[in-house]
């Protein structure tokens, strides 16, 4: 792990060169007083570098630019007082995926574009769910990408739930009705669909989700519940056109973030909760079942203003 | 939510029309727009700043061209030096080795390592002649051999048979020899992804280069990726040594800033962009559309080949004749409906399309969006064949028909005559200024989503076309005629929400 110090703590406007300037800047003085301006640069460029984009990192920053804190602040302190800043605007979108659909089966439609973590997500979601004595079936809704299918199979032995299954290159739409019916005969309390990876301009497969969407209402209007868009810690700027145009098209009702076990710091997450307002359901941190964790934005929060990462790696 | 990088100049410059050279603060001013637009194109921080840094340099006291503006100077300047760092052109893959050259594919997770080994399988195969075998070291993900197996079969090319059980180095072992063996010009090894930061998996992919000592090892990015390009670029060069980068889902609308993030950082050519789901989405890396995307002036080469792509050429004929003729009807229009449906929608066009600050705050806002297509789709759809080929038969009791049956309002199915009006008026144009001949022209170069819905009005160049009426639309500002970029289709406006 030593020779992986990341790069943007060696180079540039990393949390460790921007707190050591900070804590230059501050060490020393007594009173209350603003932040000064070469404090806030830097404090806006970290913010950038984790992906909170150049104006909401401006907006943060005005946000800090009238209070007064105490003088002497060391550079966890102003750190901390980042984070506090973020989890305000994080705090009221951190809300629960609640089984609550009254008929049940509740039905969850899992969107995203390509490898974003749809699949493990679901795996992971089926889990957890399962842990909580509900009882959860799977749709492998994706039908168009090799060996899809198998994959979601996979996870469903693994974590002991009972699958719907078509045929690769069948229609999706279909096999979502089929299963909607097979889980509401069973009387099973959670259904999972997931669906193809799909890049948001494609207006082609926008159209099949939104059939997939018309066809699960027509067997329960209520159905899908929770329309579920997973968004990787890895993009950027695009996450907001990816949840500007599923939102419109698919009806997206929450988010869950993958891939926050990297250096990623998924500070996207703070100008789509600005511009958006979507619920914030869960992050994933890891590959395996177990690495779904409620959206805690207090945690996401420090993890975007450096202060501790998501998850302590042992080197 | 982007502005293009010309109209942020713009702002900067417009005070400056006129004077001869680019003094330093009037460079610096620039660039902030820069800086910037290249971060909400996601090039990582780092190194947008060594960019502003050299570019400063070159920029001040540069003479300003009599023929344009020090805005558009400026994005010349800018736009030159991307593509300079981008790498000058396409790079081919090296496989001038003793058989089997050995291409390793590396990345994260999802970054699509396995799709873009079996383009470039398929590539090499069909253009190259080589005889590849491909084989899949990813025992993490579920399936993931078997995903490989399945591209294998759909583009003819061989893949190890899977062992199960057996670990990536062992693989790679058996891989290799098998392919000394059964004389393969070829093996590409797919690797499972990996986080820069897992330590454990990191000394995998080591082991496996060490042992199949590849003649590539390309790293796999994908184009939507933000700041943390720079840590993934920086850890993996660190530890293998890295001769390429393939940059997929560059079909999306992303603005493509990890390209330039990749390049600084491990200083290796862009050799291929992914551009599809399918296998035949692989492209040469092209850095002068990259970086025109980047900058925010529109993907114009990509978005004409793509319209050359989906009208068909019968289709244009066809519509030419009628144009001919000066007849244009319902079904006509609904062509051109569907064909920007083809396109991509408003939003792809939009995303793609140099100028388009009006409609992507008209779309932002809510005034414009692809419902719009599907909704005049509708309405075209509920009237009966007769009514489609004569228009004029459409009165007041036909109308209401029309709206009950396609869900909409009496009013938009005025606003839809009305726009098929604007438009047919607009063909009689074209046809004075030169008829048919003028197809080929409007059917790209000239660009503009007037330009799209089949070329009406693209080649009337800003001169003939009726001009939004700005306002009335909702759409501030649209710039008017002469040279403006772009232009609604006529009548197009009517359908936004107000
Ligand atoms: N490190 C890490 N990897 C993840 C996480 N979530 C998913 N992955 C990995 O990302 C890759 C893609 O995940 P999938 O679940 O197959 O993604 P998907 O969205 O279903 O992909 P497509 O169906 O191909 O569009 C796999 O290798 C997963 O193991 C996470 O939270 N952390
Ligand atoms: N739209 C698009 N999708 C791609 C491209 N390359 C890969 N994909 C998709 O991205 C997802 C992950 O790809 P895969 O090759 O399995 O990634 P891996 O985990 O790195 O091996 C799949 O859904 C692919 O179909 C591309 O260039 N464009
Ligand atoms: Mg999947
Ligand atoms: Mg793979």
């Amino acid at each position: 792990m030593n020779d992986t110090v990341p790069w943007r703590d060696r180079l540039l406007g990393g949390f460790k060169r921007t707190s050591e300037k900070l804590g230059e800047n501050l060490t020393g003085l007594f009173t209350k007083a603003t932040l000064d301006a070469d404090t806030l640069d830097e404090i806006e460029e970290a913010l950038i570098a984790s992906d909170l984009g150049p104006s909401t990192a401006a907006r943060v920053r005005e946000r800090l630019e009238g209070e007064r804190f105490e003088r002497g602040l060391d550079v966890m302190a102003v750190r901390e007082i980042v984070a506090q800043e973020i989890a305000k605007i994080l705090a009221p979108v951190a809300i629960p995926l609640e089984v609550i659909a009254f008929p049940r089966p509740q039905v969850i439609l899992v969107i995203g574009v390509n490898g974003s973590g749809k699949t493990t997500t679901i795996a992971k979601l089926a889990h957890l769910l399962t842990e909580q004595d509900y009882q959860v079936m799977l749709v492998a809704g994706d039908t168009f990408r090799a060996a899809a299918i198998g994959q979601l199979k996979v996870w469903a032995d693994r974590v002991g739930v009972p699958i719907i299954m078509g045929k690769e290159g069948g229609d999706a739409a279909g096999l979502v009705f089929e299963g909607v019916k097979k889980g509401t005969e069973i009387g099973t309390d959670v259904l999972i669909v997931d669906t193809a990876g799909r890049l948001q301009n494609k207006a082609g497969l926008m159209d099949e989700l939104a059939k997939i969407r018309r066809v699960l209402g027509r067997l329960n209007p209520e159905a899908p519940h929770n329309v579920v868009l997973v968004l990787d810690a890895t993009t950027g700027q695009n996450a907001l056109n990816q949840i500007e145009i599923f939102k419109e098209m698919a009806g997206v009702t929450g988010l869950v973030m993958t891939k926050l076990d990297g250096t990623a710091r998924g500070g996207v997450l703070v100008a789509a909760a600005e511009k958006f307002g979507l619920p914030i359901h869960a992050i994933g941190i890891g590959e395996t079942i177990d690495d779904l964790r409620p959206f805690d934005p207090q945690e996401v929060a420090r993890a975007i203003a450096g202060v501790a990462p998501l998850k302590e790696r042992t080197a | 939510m982007f502005e293009s990088l010309s109209e942020r100049l713009g702002g900067v410059f417009d005070r400056l029309r006129g004077r001869g050279a680019l003094s330093e603060a009037d460079v610096r001013a620039a660039m902030r727009e820069v800086r910037v637009a290249l971060l909400e194109a996601d090039v990582a921080l780092p190194v947008v700043r060594s960019f502003i840094d050299s570019v400063t340099e070159q920029a001040v006291g540069g003479q300003v061209l009599k023929s344009v503006t020090p805005g558009q100077q400026v994005v010349k300047i800018v736009h030159d030096a991307l593509v300079n760092m981008l790498g000058a052109d396409a790079s081919e893959l090296e496989l001038d080795v003793t058989p089997p050259a050995v291409i390793m594919m590396v990345g994260l997770q999802g970054s699509g390592k396995t799709t873009t080994t079996a383009k470039i399988a398929k590539r090499l195969t069909e253009r190259g002649r080589k005889k590849v075998l491909m084989a899949s070291l990813d025992v993490n993900r579920p399936a993931a051999q078997e995903q490989l197996a399945v591209l294998g079969t759909q583009i003819d090319v061989a893949t190890l048979p899977i062992v199960q059980g057996q670990q990536p180095v062992d693989i790679a072992r058996r891989a290799l020899q098998a392919a000394k063996l059964q004389g393969y010009d070829v093996l590409m090894l797919d690797t499972a992804g990996r986080l820069h930061v897992d330590q454990a998996l990191m000394e995998e992919m080591k082991a496996v280069a060490t042992v199949a000592q590849p003649a590539e090892t390309l790293l796999v990015v994908d184009a939507l990726t933000g700041q943390d390009a720079v840590n993934v670029a920086q850890s993996f060069s660190e530890q293998v040594s890295l001769t390429g980068i393939v940059l997929t889902r560059m079909d999306g609308d992303a603005r493509g800033g990890a390209a330039l993030s990749m390049r600084a950082v491990t200083g290796k050519p862009i050799k291929f962009a992914g551009t599809g789901e399918k296998l035949d989405g692989l492209e040469p890396f092209q850095p002068s559309r990259v970086a025109g995307r980047i900058l925010g002036m529109g993907d114009v080469v990509s978005l004409v080949e793509r319209a050359a792509e989906s009208i068909k050429i019968e289709d244009a004929e066809a519509l030419a004749r009628k144009m001919a003729k000066g007849l244009f009807d319902m079904n006509d229009l609904r062509g051109q409906l569907q064909q920007m449906q083809r396109m991509g929608g408003l939003g792809a066009l939009a995303s793609m399309l140099p100028g388009v600050k009006q409609v992507k705050q008209a779309m932002a806002s809510g005034a414009a969006d692809d419902k719009v297509l599907v909704r005049m789709d509708a309405i075209i759809s509920s009237m009966t064949p007769k009514e489609r080929t004569k228009p004029e038969l459409l009165n007041a009791k036909r109308k209401i028909r029309v709206a009950k049956g396609s869900g909409t309002t009496v009013q938009d199915v005025n606003k839809l005559l009305k726009m098929h009006q604007e438009m047919a008026n607009a063909m009689k144009k074209i046809r004075k200024m030169g008829g048919i001949k003028g197809l080929g022209a409007l059917l790209g170069a000239k660009g503009g989503l007037g330009g799209m819905l089949g070329g009406l009005g693209g080649g009337m160049g800003g001169g003939g076309m009726p001009q939004m009426p700005s306002g009335g639309g909702g759409l501030p500002g649209l710039p008017g005629g002469g040279n403006a970029p772009f232009n609604m289709p006529p009548g197009f406006d009517k359908f936004l929400k107000k």
